[in-house]
């Protein structure tokens, strides 16, 4: 039997603010084990929180960025629970009153978009880490990461498949990303989801018993996983048998999922509210001032750029999918000497196609904007072919060389004269007389084969385009 | 040499009558002599103490004199004090030393103050006789056979012995106001907010609020001048501005408008009666309005107290599960088996028997009906407290219901222990400043006379409290120590 798949996803955000969310301990990544864990981070008796106000404005952001309602008063709450890396005994979260509630964002689903409501979105503290493969018998704890500042985006079960949950969670990461609030970074677990999944019969209205699968942090696991699931589910509904409620993990190295525990071993956290903050207080005033700085966002930018620059849908979702790629862009078309369809070309297959081999991130591309720039405009100008500036692109990648210089200094350049590519075509033509006869008779398809002839006499050199005009007026029947 | 309070202590100092080594000696000579029998301390702080005195004493010589300088103070143990044992008088901390200051030791130790140790409680601040002490029980110093209060006990006893002549408290439900009052001397606990609770061992954080004891309401201001203000490493901390509460308190007197609760009066013993009789008619005297007023709600506040406060302990004492600090259980094989052994060894049995009813009340399905109730009750009374503010400007009551029991008497019925706290809870479930002053002795045992003002009143309080103590004497009584 078929099911309809049910997926809701819970995205944990972490804020790129400098210090933790309640002390004043950097929030970098990567140092020595709990070299920034302050006295708050590490849960000593008599130690406060402190809100970092930084941390608030970047949800507030992001509640605005997915049209969601800003709580006035928002308030935190304990949860507890035991665990090495919990240090305090308890998370510092939000529960009944978050900070953004109510949202929602658009996602592409093949030529379509669909709307994906988001529940909520509220603020908590990260825990540290535990190791158990560096020590023999003994674990050990790291709480460098413990305080670091997030946001869990909480979906409505509104995704029916792996590919649309994938879809929301790029959608979210693009978002974070251009809202700099999130460094997005997945491997370093900046970015990280769990996937509640459930099935049911596409003629229930009820929805099925769900697993919730933690902590994934990659775009192929989620949808690996949610896959795996989905199947795992429908074997088990299949054969009569009934899903069990619980959480499980996701072993990428098998490819399946995994119990780790079931409802009935659930904590009880026992939520209440933390008695040492008080309430956030945004008023509407700090919304405005918020909303004001905030950046143009990727629907917005995508709707700007079919519709200023003409480019496909395809080109766009590219662009825009980063936004140091979409700033990239727009700076090479920033003067206006170049057409834009032209030079996202250019971005899209022949820069990103150094940038992939290379293993390149965007905003680390060895070429700038303006350099682009110059090259391109060569290229427009006719004083080097198409295919000797992708030529002097891959040396401007290696050499970090102007495009000018490598013009100049390996000869490169394009013959326009029209009268040197006259004598070109004349000494062609004189060497290949029966084929000008065959032509003339009526055999046209010879046309590219003089126009390839001419380039070979001139090395490549010749410009295409009065090699073509010259070759059309010589051999006008 | 016979200093008794901050007072005379610091004229003394300021006027180069006395060095700040000679007072330390002077009390650490007297700690030498009767902790022994009081079990005050937990920790005395000899050498440091002397150290700092003689350091104090050169920065006096050179003209650098602060407000405290040279002073001697003790420190309750629930405050962090770096580089010292901070034990909280569990088993638990028994070996912890903090690294760093909590605010208020931080502030007293810039104002020149010298610390004499650290003062024995109940463990966590969760008792009112100071019997759940790892450190064993403190002695009330007027008879051994008695308790000194809770959990402020040896914060207060020092001082009623005459070990340090002030020392600082936490209350949560009357750890400053209900040994003060059993050991005859004064306790102030401020609004909630006035003083920062960094650094401050935290039982109820919704509750807690640091003090001091001294022996006169004027010797209160002076301490209470140094220790308040707003903190930033603590968000409950109050912007109000602090007002120089000495100065306040020794303005001239203007008689204030009093609130005499019936609910406080309802079934009190004859002979407390009496003696709350005699300081009502002195206030009368001075020109002060008597009016009783009700306070219903409030006989309920010692049933939402035992809910809210074991709720917010039962959370903040999650982080002693013996992994990062404090005492750690040995030969366990697992991580759970690690967190029930090690809390299992380092509580006892009060902090237990809060921590399991905390948990209760915040579990799923009875959330609603206890922490939730507790709530709703505590705003009722803070409402009560309001209406009664618009009335009058200070309400009093004596501060406990009985003086002090014996040792051992009410260990085993924890209720009757809770309600020993019936007259100081509300005031922490409404967030209201109040003092406990000696005003008489009952069978040779002291007891007290609470004031409680209208949020960030303090300065009433103690101006009222210091006009009492001009008229009469109760506060200069002390204990034979030499007959103990």
């Amino acid at each position: 039997m078929t099911y309809q798949a049910v997926i809701g996803l819970e995205i944990h955000v972490q804020l790129k603010t400098k210090s933790k969310i309640f002390s004043g301990a950097s929030t970098s990544f990567g140092n020595e084990p709990n070299t920034q864990a302050c006295a708050v981070d590490l849960g000593l008796p008599g130690v406060l929180p402190v809100l970092n106000k930084e941390a608030v404005m970047m949800a507030v952001k992001f509640g605005l960025a997915v049209n969601a309602q800003i709580q006035n008063n928002s308030i935190f709450a304990r949860k507890n629970y035991f665990y090495p890396d919990l240090p305090k005994g308890y998370q510092i979260s939000q529960f009944e009153i978050p900070i953004v509630s109510k949202g929602s964002l658009k996602i592409r689903v093949g030529d379509d978009f669909k709307e994906i409501r988001i529940t909520r979105a509220h603020l908590e503290e990260d825990a540290g880490k535990s190791i158990h493969d560096m020590f023999n018998n003994d674990s050990a704890i790291d709480l460098n990461r413990a305080g670091t500042p997030l946001i869990e985006i909480v979906s409505e079960p509104d995704m029916t498949s792996a590919n649309e949950a994938v879809e929301y969670l790029r959608t979210i990461h693009t978002l974070v990303k251009y809202l700099d609030i999130c460094d997005g970074n997945m491997q370093e677990g900046s970015f990280r989801c769990d996937a509640n999944i459930s099935l049911k019969k596409s003629t229930d209205t009820k929805l099925g018993i769900r697993a919730e699968i933690k902590n994934i942090n990659s775009f192929k696991f989620v949808e690996q996983a949610i896959n795996y699931e989905i199947e795992r589910q429908s074997e088990i509904l299949d054969s009569g048998g009934e899903v069990v409620q619980e959480t499980r993990l996701y072993d990428p190295a098998k490819n399946q999922t995994r119990s780790m525990r079931s409802k009935e071993e659930a904590n009880d956290y026992r939520y209440f509210p933390d008695p040492d903050l008080l309430p956030v207080y945004i008023d509407d005033q700090d919304i405005k001032s918020i909303k004001s700085t905030m950046p143009e966002l990727p629907e917005e930018k995508r709707i700007r750029f079919m519709r200023d620059y003409s480019l496909s849908e395809y080109d766009t979702s590219v662009l825009i999918s980063d936004k140091n790629l979409s700033s990239y862009f727009e700076s090479v078309i920033k003067s206006k000497k170049l057409e834009p369809k032209n030079v996202a070309n250019w971005i899209l297959t022949d820069l990103l196609g150094l940038a992939n081999k290379n293993r390149t991130a965007i905003n680390e591309l060895p070429i700038t904007p303006d350099r682009l720039e110059q090259l391109l405009i060569f290229v427009h100008d006719g004083i080097i072919s198409n295919k000797q500036g992708k030529a002097v692109l891959e040396k401007m990648w290696d050499t970090s060389k102007t495009p000018k210089e490598i013009i100049d200094s390996e000869g490169i350049s394009q013959e326009s004269n029209e009268n040197e590519i006259n004598k070109l075509v004349d000494k062609v033509l004189e060497n290949h007389y029966k084929s000008v006869e065959e032509y003339m008779k009526g055999k046209d398809k010879l046309f590219g084969f003089f126009i390839g002839e001419v380039m070979k006499e001139s090395k490549g050199k010749a410009n295409p385009k009065i090699v073509n005009k010259i070759l059309r007026e010589r051999l006008k029947k | 040499m016979e200093y008794k309070t901050l007072t005379e202590i610091k004229e003394a100092i300021h006027s180069k009558k006395l060095s700040s080594c000679e007072i330390t000696k002077y009390y650490l000579e007297k700690i030498k002599k009767y902790n022994n029998k009081i079990n005050a301390f937990i920790t005395i702080l000899e050498n440091q103490a002397l150290d700092k005195a003689k350091k104090i004493d050169d920065e006096i010589v050179k003209g650098n004199i602060k407000n405290l300088s040279g002073i001697p103070i003790a420190q309750k143990d629930i405050f962090c004090t770096k580089g010292i044992k901070t034990t909280c008088g569990s088993k638990m901390l028994e070996n912890f030393i903090s690294p760093y200051d909590a605010t208020v030791i931080e502030k007293l130790e810039n104002a020149g103050t010298i610390m004499l140790g650290k003062t024995n409680m109940d463990e966590f601040a969760m008792g009112s006789s100071n019997e759940t002490s790892h450190f064993g029980d403190v002695k009330n110093p007027w008879n051994t056979n008695y308790v000194p209060g809770g959990s402020s006990g040896g914060s207060a006893a020092c001082v009623a012995a005459g070990m340090s002549p002030c020392s600082t408290g936490t209350d949560t439900g009357g750890s400053i106001r209900q040994p003060a009052s059993l050991t005859g001397i004064c306790g102030i606990k401020p609004t909630y907010g006035r003083v920062s609770r960094y650094g401050m061992i935290a039982f109820a954080s919704s509750l807690d609020q640091a003090g001091v004891f001294t022996r006169t309401a004027e010797d209160c201001a002076m301490l209470l001048n140094e220790i308040s203000g707003y903190d930033s490493k603590d968000s409950t901390s109050s912007n109000e501005p602090v007002p120089n509460y000495l100065e306040e308190c020794r303005k001239k007197f203007k008689p204030v408008k009093i609130g005499l609760p019936k609910e406080f009066l309802d079934g009190l013993e004859d002979s407390v009666r009496k003696i709350f009789d005699d300081a009502v008619l002195i206030l009368e005297k001075s020109g002060c309005r008597i009016k009783e007023i009700s306070l219903k709600t409030s006989k309920l506040g010692v049933s939402a107290y035992q809910v809210v406060a074991p709720a917010e302990c039962s959370s903040n004492l999650s982080r002693f599960d013996g992994v990062r600090f404090g005492h750690r259980a040995k030969d366990v094989s697992t991580i759970d088996e690690l967190y029930k052994k090690s809390r299992s060894e380092g509580f006892g049995n009060e902090v237990k028997r809060r921590i399991l009813v905390g948990t209760y009340a915040l579990s799923a399905g009875y959330y609603d009906a206890y922490y939730i109730k507790a709530q709703k009750i505590r705003n009722v009374i803070s409402q009560e407290f309001r209406e009664a503010f618009d009335e009058v400007d200070l309400i009093i009551g004596p501060t406990t219901p009985d003086s002090a029991f014996k040792i051992g008497e009410k260990l085993d019925d924890p209720i009757a222990m809770y309600l020993s706290d019936v007259f100081t809870v509300s005031t922490n479930l409404a967030g209201l400043p109040a003092i406990s002053i000696p005003m008489g002795l009952k069978n040779e045992l002291p007891i007290g006379l609470q004031i409680i003002g209208n949020h960030f009143d303090e300065s009433k309080i103690l101006s009222l409290s210091h006009h009492y103590q001009q008229i009469t004497d109760w506060h200069s009584m002390m204990p034979n120590m030499e007959t103990l």
